[in-house]
């Protein structure tokens, strides 16, 4: 249970992590927050030859928020996002899954652009940024490219992230007027990985469901956005029949994968539980 | 390359120059090379939070740090807060409600209730059960650990 050696070089800017990446390629590793690297490292899951500390590059770990955008640097610490009002103003989604997100502990070294870039599909940043129309920032050497969520994630902990490239940040554009959010999942212990989770995000407007997205956690091999659930649920009643419908729906959305937890059948009840919840407190 | 790192920190504010391995985590440096051995080794994979040690002011997990990261900051462990007085009705609260059996999981839990207390004077049983849910106890069933923290709270407001 100790990681096997490696080197290690405390980065002072990105030039020097692009010059590392190039050198070392597959046998180096980012070391952001490291809550997730540091234990498959104690596990021996993963044995790289250098580790490449990116915690002390300056202008990586701002929140900043210009009115439209909400921009949240790849090294802001969960805790810090947790408590910024910026955060809760824009991205309401983000804020309320973030208390799900561990323990105090780790969320006070956990970074958010580590998250996105694991792409566990058990965790709550990955499926919520999926919601929120979010564009991750990818930079290399070359520059800076923007990646829309919901081109991102590509499989098991599989993303378009090239080899080269460095996630610097992550760009939310604010929540539009009328829009609700909601929040759910199912774990055995507060702050543990869910077991099933779902965020939501749309308009009820006089009733009837506009604009709906509904994304996934525990559900499948990555996040995943429900939009057979939701082309059921657009245009429709909020009712038990509308409801329903939407759950059925989940058949053509989910594939969950049996793991620790249970097998799929049991996850997807679970999925169609979460679904009804959230849906009543998206009406609430 | 080289795997080993030369580090510069505070612990218990004094200060500790040595040369680690990279890979050695901060826990572990802690009570092998500082012998602090209040830290407590558990899981080594970030969930049981026996190892909780502040860095910076903040709890981190022990395990899930390198001390090569730790390279210029300032480390806390148990023996500092002991010392120091800080946490000194925590521990009182501890020791009078039975919220301690075998011990294993009381560094933490205290370091961890600390964090809880400074960030929130008033917290409901609801927050300590929460703010605590990342550390295990096998021995107490928590009630008494939520039990002590609450007094403290109190006393702290009073």
């Amino acid at each position: 249970m100790k990681p096997a050696p490696f080197a290690y070089v405390r980065a002072e800017n990105l030039a020097q992590v692009f010059d590392l990446l190039d050198e070392h390629g597959d046998d180096a590793r980012i070391l952001a927050g490291g809550q997730s690297l540091m234990a498959t490292l104690n596990m021996r899951l993963s044995a790289p030859e250098v580790l490449i500390d990116i915690n002390h590059i300056d202008g990586l770990s701002d929140i900043t928020n210009d009115g439209t955008t909400l921009r949240i640097g790849a090294l802001a610490r969960h805790s810090q996002v947790l408590e910024s009002a910026d955060v809760a103003k824009m991205a309401p989604l983000i804020a309320q899954a973030m208390p799900h997100v561990a323990h105090q502990a780790i969320r006070n070294r956990g970074t958010f652009g580590g998250s996105i870039a694991f792409a566990d599909p058990a965790a709550e940043l990955p499926a919520v940024s999926r919601a929120i129309d979010a564009k991750i920032l990818l930079q290399s050497r070359n520059g800076t490219r923007s990646v829309a969520a919901n081109d991102f994630y590509l499989g098991l902990f599989e993303t378009a992230m090239q080899p080269d490239e460095l996630l610097v940040g992550v760009e939310v554009p604010g929540i539009a007027d009328g829009e609700r959010t909601a929040f759910l999942e199912l774990a055995r212990r507060s702050g543990d990985y869910a077991i099933v989770g779902i965020g939501v995000q749309g308009r009820i407007d006089g009733g009837t469901f506009s604009d709906m997205r509904l994304v996934f956690l525990g559900a499948g091999d990555r996040p995943i956005l429900a939009s057979a659930a939701a082309d059921v649920l657009n245009g429709n009643p909020h009712n038990d029949e509308t409801v329903a419908a939407a759950q059925a729906a989940l058949d053509a959305d989910l594939d969950p994968m049996s793991d620790l937890n249970g097998p799929p059948e049991m996850k997807m009840h679970l999925a169609r539980v979460l679904t009804k919840r959230a849906l009543t407190a998206l009406a609430a | 390359m080289d795997q080993n790192v030369d580090i510069t920190l505070t612990v218990n504010g004094q200060p500790v120059t040595r040369r680690v391995p990279a890979r050695t985590n901060l826990v572990d440096f802690v009570r092998y090379e500082l012998e602090l051995t209040g830290s407590h080794v558990g899981c080594e994979h970030g969930v049981c939070g026996a190892c909780t040690i502040r860095v910076d002011g903040q709890i981190v997990r022990g395990c899930l740090m390198l001390a090569a990261q730790a390279d210029g900051a300032e480390v806390e462990t148990i023996e500092g807060l002991s010392e120091d007085g800080s946490i000194a009705d925590l521990q009182q609260a501890f020791h009078e409600r039975n919220a301690v059996q075998c011990g294993f999981c009381t560094p933490g839990m205290l370091l961890t209730a600390e964090e809880l207390l400074q960030k929130n004077p008033t917290p409901s049983r609801e927050d300590i059960r929460e703010f605590i849910s990342g550390n295990y106890c096998r021995c107490t069933g928590y009630q008494a650990i939520v039990d002590a923290i609450e007094r403290v709270a109190n006393e702290r407001n009073a």
